[in-house]
């Protein structure tokens, strides 16, 4: 017996594809239909391989102990890499956050995903944090900087406050990102925040 | 229905991709809630950290509906006080107590009279006996005020030293003398205009926080909130004892 998706009698296989879609960022209900239609269409050379990668990421893909970072080896491509830096660590809040920075090309050492940040609104405390890692690596001197690469918001920078305090008792160095007006950022354009934590964090020209 | 009214961010949660659920603590409306569509985009994102001033329009269809917010940024208080541990963890600290003490859609001006003044206390030197007073005034204004004004055992104004933590008032140094292990010690800065030094302000917020915990958020599941209890861990560590403010 068929279902209906939006007036279109489907089979419950198709409904259960859409259905998942749906709940991916950036699909809502339609661009699902869209989508589900799309790898329909293009079976041999996008739902079949598609599926497959599925199965094989489901498979393999875990939490590298070390960092947290997701990849199919433990420990992590990054971890394992033997041309970066072992004793910069930068410390990010998610798996995003470390891709961003391996998009910029502009840091060679090594990561710590923390999970998420402090949040006083969601209940999140430090307990909820991959934090325990980050401390022993550091105790135990194989970090020689830390680098907080945290979001600039309260909570992210609360976040990046209590891992300083954390660290203090440890050989690591700790820093954190400067936070100020962003590459072709125009002053008119941005917000009093941002302008006033650009002006706190000046330096000498 | 519509309002219009000035509100301090108390935090916001997303909602969907691109809106957000922002919190805010309003002259005449007290906490309230309300949906931002697009609060959470690159450029909007920076107007919702706890602390910051907006004015806010609020519209719903119903009363009892959560209603959307069009926000105005007054001040970003939130953005000078980021890279300053302390600061920021009163900061986080007071919008949280508001948050999980107030109920909501209750007007309380008078507990956004005091926010306001405690944020713009916090760029400045004293902020933590600033945030010690505004917790005294929040029991205040809780219904959980504290007498100080007078010993309780001898009705005297002179030399008080402790506050009994069942009834919450206070008590002259002599006549605490039999009990002074079991009562909380009340800093002079409480109850006048006094310096504090590290040890008063951890006495402070110790007193503080215990009338705040036994009053307010007894029945809370997760008791006092998080944030609250890390300011106090952070004043009351050895390494900050040592400092003078």
């Amino acid at each position: 017996m068929g279902e209906m998706v939006a007036g279109i009698m489907t089979g419950p296989e198709i409904e259960r594809l859409i259905q998942l879609l749906a709940r991916l960022p950036g699909l809502g209900p339609r661009s699902a239909r869209r989508a589900a239609l799309h790898l329909l269409k293009r079976r041999e050379a996008l739902l079949d391989p598609l599926a497959r990668a599925l199965t094989d990421v489901a498979a393999v893909v875990k939490a590298c102990h070390v960092c947290g970072n997701l990849d199919s080896v433990d420990p992590c491509s990054i971890c394992a890499d033997p041309r970066r830096d072992t004793g910069l660590v930068c410390v990010v809040a998610e798996v995003g956050d470390l891709w961003a920075l391996e998009r910029s090309g502009a840091f060679k050492g090594r990561y710590h995903v923390l999970g998420g940040t402090l949040s006083a609104l969601d209940g999140v405390g430090p307990d909820r944090l991959n934090l325990n890692g980050l401390i022993q690596r550091a105790e135990s001197g194989a970090i020689r900087e830390a680098i907080l690469a945290l979001d600039a918001t309260v909570d992210g920078q609360t976040t990046a406050h209590y891992i300083a305090d954390r660290l203090s008792g440890t050989p690591a160095k700790v820093s954190r990102l400067a936070h100020g007006v962003p590459v072709g950022g125009e002053l008119d354009y941005l917000d009093d925040g941002t302008i006033a934590a650009a002006l706190n964090a000046r330096r000498p020209a | 229905m519509d309002w219009t009214d000035d509100g301090i961010v108390l935090g916001a949660r997303r909602h969907g991709e691109s809106s957000l659920v922002v919190s805010v603590l309003t002259h005449g409306h007290g906490r309230h809630a309300g949906l931002v569509r697009g609060g959470a985009g690159r450029r909007a994102r920076a107007l919702y950290e706890p602390g910051n001033l907006l004015r806010v329009t609020w519209k719903a269809r119903l009363a009892e509906h959560l209603g959307r917010f069009a926000c105005e940024p007054l001040s970003s208080d939130a953005a000078l006080l980021l890279d300053d541990a302390g600061r920021l963890a009163a900061l986080t600290a007071a919008c949280a107590l508001i948050e999980a003490a107030l109920p909501e859609r209750e007007p309380h001006p008078g507990a956004y009279d005091a926010l306001a003044r405690l944020i713009r206390a916090l760029p400045q030197a004293g902020y933590e006996a600033a945030y010690a007073r505004w917790e005294l005034g929040l029991l205040t204004e809780l219904g959980f005020g504290l007498d100080l004004a007078r010993c309780a055992a001898t009705g005297s104004s002179d030399a008080l030293a402790y506050v009994s933590p069942k009834s919450g008032r206070a008590v002259s140094a002599a006549a605490a003398e039999p009990y002074r292990d079991r009562l909380l010690r009340l800093p002079r800065f409480l109850v006048e205009d006094a310096p504090a030094d590290r040890s008063d302000l951890v006495d402070g917020l110790r007193l503080t926080g215990h009338f705040l915990s036994v009053h307010v958020f007894a029945a809370r599941q997760g008791g006092v909130p998080a944030a609250r209890l890390r300011l106090f861990e952070r004043l009351a560590r050895p390494a900050a004892m040592k400092q003078a403010i």
